[in-house]
């Protein structure tokens, strides 16, 4: 008997993937297009010449620090939700937050460092460029902390645990693909500015 | 979880949908309804409303340009100011005219007229599912589009004009408001609205994606798809791809229009002073736009190129000519549409080189577009064909997909570029090769599919009529620009009919012009035909068209959820149609290979007892399952 319900389970492979799961990952690619275009646009404005050199803000280290520790701590809160450790999970989810804060507050503080340095957002477009990948990642990043407080909402609620994942595993892809993107932000500046 | 669902389909599941449709008032079922039929009814709905309003625009500057001269009084109420004291049409108003009615009928009526109406119609319909992945993402994406049109025809009311820089709103021409009247607040609404309209079909195309590929039913795999699921499919990708970077573009014109940046604007003297920015590239802006523009130009035709193959399959009794071919050039289209976009920038300052790369990558897309003409023709050919009159629309769309193609060619190449960009050649192609036989494309789903939106028949006679007068209407319009632009008439000129040259073409632009009054007048027909068939129309039967596709298999009018019982399993490819041997000269999807011994191939024997097994298989889990339970 039991292998006739295994057949079932496989007869539904059509249905492969969590389809809210997948549409995350459309949404990504979304995301993805954008700032592909933006840095392209970047690459091919830097080309034409005209362009301001200036030191890139030291406090984007600190800051990229703190996104991949964040993205370790969640991934922690997560193992410990696959593991119904709740206690870990609240605190993981906890740091997560605290930390995307932070990681929040610091591109501020980058904002206020380019400023010193007489890199305006209105001006050559070296510094506006800066300015707006910044600014929309840290919008989208905005999102990404809206679903963290979601998720550690719900972990206090009892509704994450290792028979319901799916919102935290989607949390999880999201936050960690942010991570990803700001670092790929960072080291195009560092190659490219 | 999933095999109690599977296992108790009819019980449970399924009653807990109808209970669901008790429950509907009127605002949950016509206005915010998660239903994707009704959905795909208000995309519909909302875009004949926009073609309306794009084909009146354009009358409105076929007058001016095919009699200068006229006297425009008439106009006086509903244009207002925009016609001055001497009845002339005001030759800003004139600009805004052109860049509306392209932005209307590209965005509003090609692509959410469309791809959301079919889209969102057929794509649960055809592949056996009971909605879209997310029924309220759906219901976002229609709203987001509506909210964005609202906007947009606001701002054709508004004092200064609506944007008038021409579609493709190049700066700086958008980015400064001393430029023209059309780039002060209507620029700044056409970018607020696209951005809404971004969002829509975004949203739209995540849901189209994601359900194609997770809520196909049982049987249906990507190889057993109607073509036109592939082509919403890949429409669908080519959006996602390729409207981010419009969005990238879109924001960092804003930034320079309304706050001083200066990512497209450099060295700007006005009135002899220059302005602050430096800088910037206004070619930036090229390649960004272009970068979504020319796939634009997929999204809008895929869809109609899909639905022909099914219409002409359906109507000729034969199975589509090389289905994996079509599919095959589908996605060749799909690729190469990214990779071609500076084709339109041959004149911009591009690097010749360059331009050479561009000319060779565009000439390639000619291989996949004669594939699929090829397999429209062989289909057609020696089939039983049946007139009706959605298969003479699909017909006329492989009609202006040859012509207007052919002219591509032209275009594609640098070299000839240089004498015919920005001509009225251009305008013939691409209203014949994506216009119009998008147009056509659409019209054909129209009359294909009213049957089951409606469950009633639209008048043939009439569709008729409004055929005959469309397809030769079209040709009488477009086909004179190609002399017209070869002569070096240029497109967006509000006159140009005081040159030695090109005076002798105030005839010809005439004749355009009554042409385009005619066709105008002749879609009246087809609203007539349709408003009234979907109240007094004759009530169609199931499957009017003998169809195999599964959209046949619903009641006539199918509720939320649009099977009342168990989801069809599929068994077939969507072609069986005069199959030698077999009874009837179509076998639906459903019917399983074992049901049909008499006209199964060789290779199709093999899937037969493989079919056996999976459905004795399935038996014993539900007798299984119903011990259980008892």
């Amino acid at each position: 008997m039991e292998e006739k319900f295994e057949y079932i389970e496989n007869a539904e492979q059509p249905i492969a993937m969590h389809p809210k799961k997948f549409a995350l990952w459309l949404f990504i690619v979304t995301v993805v297009m954008i700032f592909a275009s933006l840095t392209s646009a970047y690459i091919v404005r830097q080309s034409e010449g005209n362009w301001l050199e200036f030191d890139l803000p030291s406090i984007f280290w600190y800051t990229s620090g703190i996104i991949v520790l964040s993205s370790i701590s969640l991934h922690w809160a997560y193992i410990s939700a696959k593991k119904d450790d709740l206690a870990s999970l609240r605190i993981g989810m906890i740091i997560t937050s605290i930390l995307a804060l932070a990681f929040l507050i610091g591109q501020w503080y980058s904002w206020i460092a380019l400023v010193d340095r007489e890199v305006f957002f209105v001006g050559n477009p070296a510094g506006s460029f800066l300015y707006v990948f910044t600014g929309l990642h840290a919008l989208h990043l905005i999102s990404g902390v809206i679903f963290l407080i979601i998720v550690l909402i719900s972990s206090f609620r009892y509704l994450v645990h290792s028979k319901n994942l799916d919102t935290m595993e989607m949390c999880v892809t999201y936050w960690h693909f942010l991570g990803g993107l700001w670092l790929y932000l960072f080291m195009f500046l560092l190659l490219n500015h | 979880m999933a095999t109690a669902h599977t296992a108790t389909h009819s019980a449970s599941a399924h009653d807990h949908h109808d209970d669901h449709e008790h429950h509907d008032n009127f605002i949950t079922k016509y206005i915010f309804t998660t239903d994707h039929k009704m959905i795909g009814k208000q995309f519909l709905v909302t875009g004949i409303f926009w073609a309306i309003i794009g084909g009146l625009l354009s009358i409105i500057f076929r007058l001016q340009l095919g009699f200068p001269d006229m006297e425009l009084y008439w106009l006086k109420p509903l244009l207002g100011g925009w016609i001055d004291d001497a009845g002339k049409l005001d030759p800003n108003f004139y600009l805004a005219l052109v860049t509306m009615h392209g932005t209307i009928m590209v965005f509003f009526v090609l692509t959410a007229g469309l791809s959301g109406t079919f889209s969102n119609f057929l794509i649960p319909l055809q592949i056996g599912a009971r909605d879209m992945a997310s029924g309220f993402m759906n219901m976002l994406s229609y709203w987001f589009f509506f909210l964005s049109g609202v906007i947009m025809f606001i701002s054709l009311f508004i004092e200064t004009g609506p944007a008038s820089g021409g579609w493709v709103v190049y700066p700086p021409l958008s980015a400064l408001e001393q430029a023209m009247p059309g780039s002060g607040l209507g620029m700044t609404m056409w970018l607020i609205a696209m951005t809404f309209f971004i969002a829509s079909s975004l949203l739209g195309g995540i849901n189209y994606i994601t359900t194609v590929i997770n809520l196909r039913t049982k049987g249906m795999s990507f190889s057993r798809l109607p073509l036109t699921i592939w082509a919403f499919f890949l429409t669908a990708v080519i959006g996602l791809l390729s409207f981010p970077v419009l969005f990238s573009a879109a924001l960092l014109l804003v930034f320079d229009r309304s706050f001083g940046t200066s990512f497209y604007l450099s060295d700007i003297y006005i009135g002899g002073e220059a302005l602050p920015n430096t800088g910037g590239s206004p070619v930036l802006y090229q390649h960004l736009f272009w970068f979504l523009g020319h796939p634009e130009v997929y999204i809008v035709l895929l869809p109609a190129l899909g639905i022909t193959s099914e219409i002409i399959s359906v109507n000729s009794r034969k199975p589509i000519f090389g289905y994996k071919a079509m599919i095959i050039s589908m996605l060749g289209i799909t690729i190469l549409s990214f990779i071609v976009w500076a084709h339109h920038m041959f004149v911009s300052g591009m690097n010749p080189f360059l331009g050479s790369i561009f000319m060779f990558l565009t000439l390639i897309i000619a291989i996949p577009s004669a594939v699929k003409v090829f397999n429209y023709l062989t289909t057609l050919w020696r089939g039983n064909l049946i007139f009706t009159p959605g298969m003479l629309f699909s017909i006329g769309l492989v009609s202006f997909f040859i012509s207007g193609g052919l002219t591509g060619i032209f275009l594609g190449n640098s070299a000839i570029d240089i004498q015919l960009h920005d001509t009225y050649f251009v305008v013939a192609h691409f209203h014949l090769v994506m216009g119009s036989a998008s147009f056509f494309g659409l019209m054909a789903g129209v009359y294909h599919w009213f049957p089951k939106m409606f469950g009633r028949m639209m008048d043939a006679r009439l569709g008729y009529i409004h055929f005959w007068l469309t397809f030769i209407g079209v040709y009488m319009v477009f086909f004179p620009m190609h002399y017209i632009g070869i002569a070096g008439f240029p497109r967006r000129y509000y006159s140009w009919t005081n040159f030695e040259f090109s005076n002798m073409y105030t005839d010809l632009n005439m004749f355009v012009s009554v042409a385009a009054i005619i066709t105008f007048g002749a879609q009246l027909i087809f609203l007539f035909n349709f408003f009234y068939s979907m109240y007094r129309g004759r009530i169609a039967s199931l499957n009017p068209w003998r169809a195999n596709t599964l959209e046949w298999t619903t009641p006539l009018h199918p509720k939320h959820g649009n099977w009342p019982g168990e989801i069809p399993t599929v068994y077939r490819w969507p072609y069986d149609y005069s199959k030698p041997g077999a009874a009837e000269d179509f076998i639906p999807q459903t019917v399983p290979l074992s049901a049909t011994p008499e006209s199964n191939l060789p290779h199709e024997e093999e899937l037969v007892k493989l079919e056996k097994a999976i459905i004795a298989d399935e038996e014993d889990v539900l007798v299984a399952n119903e011990s259980k339970e008892s």
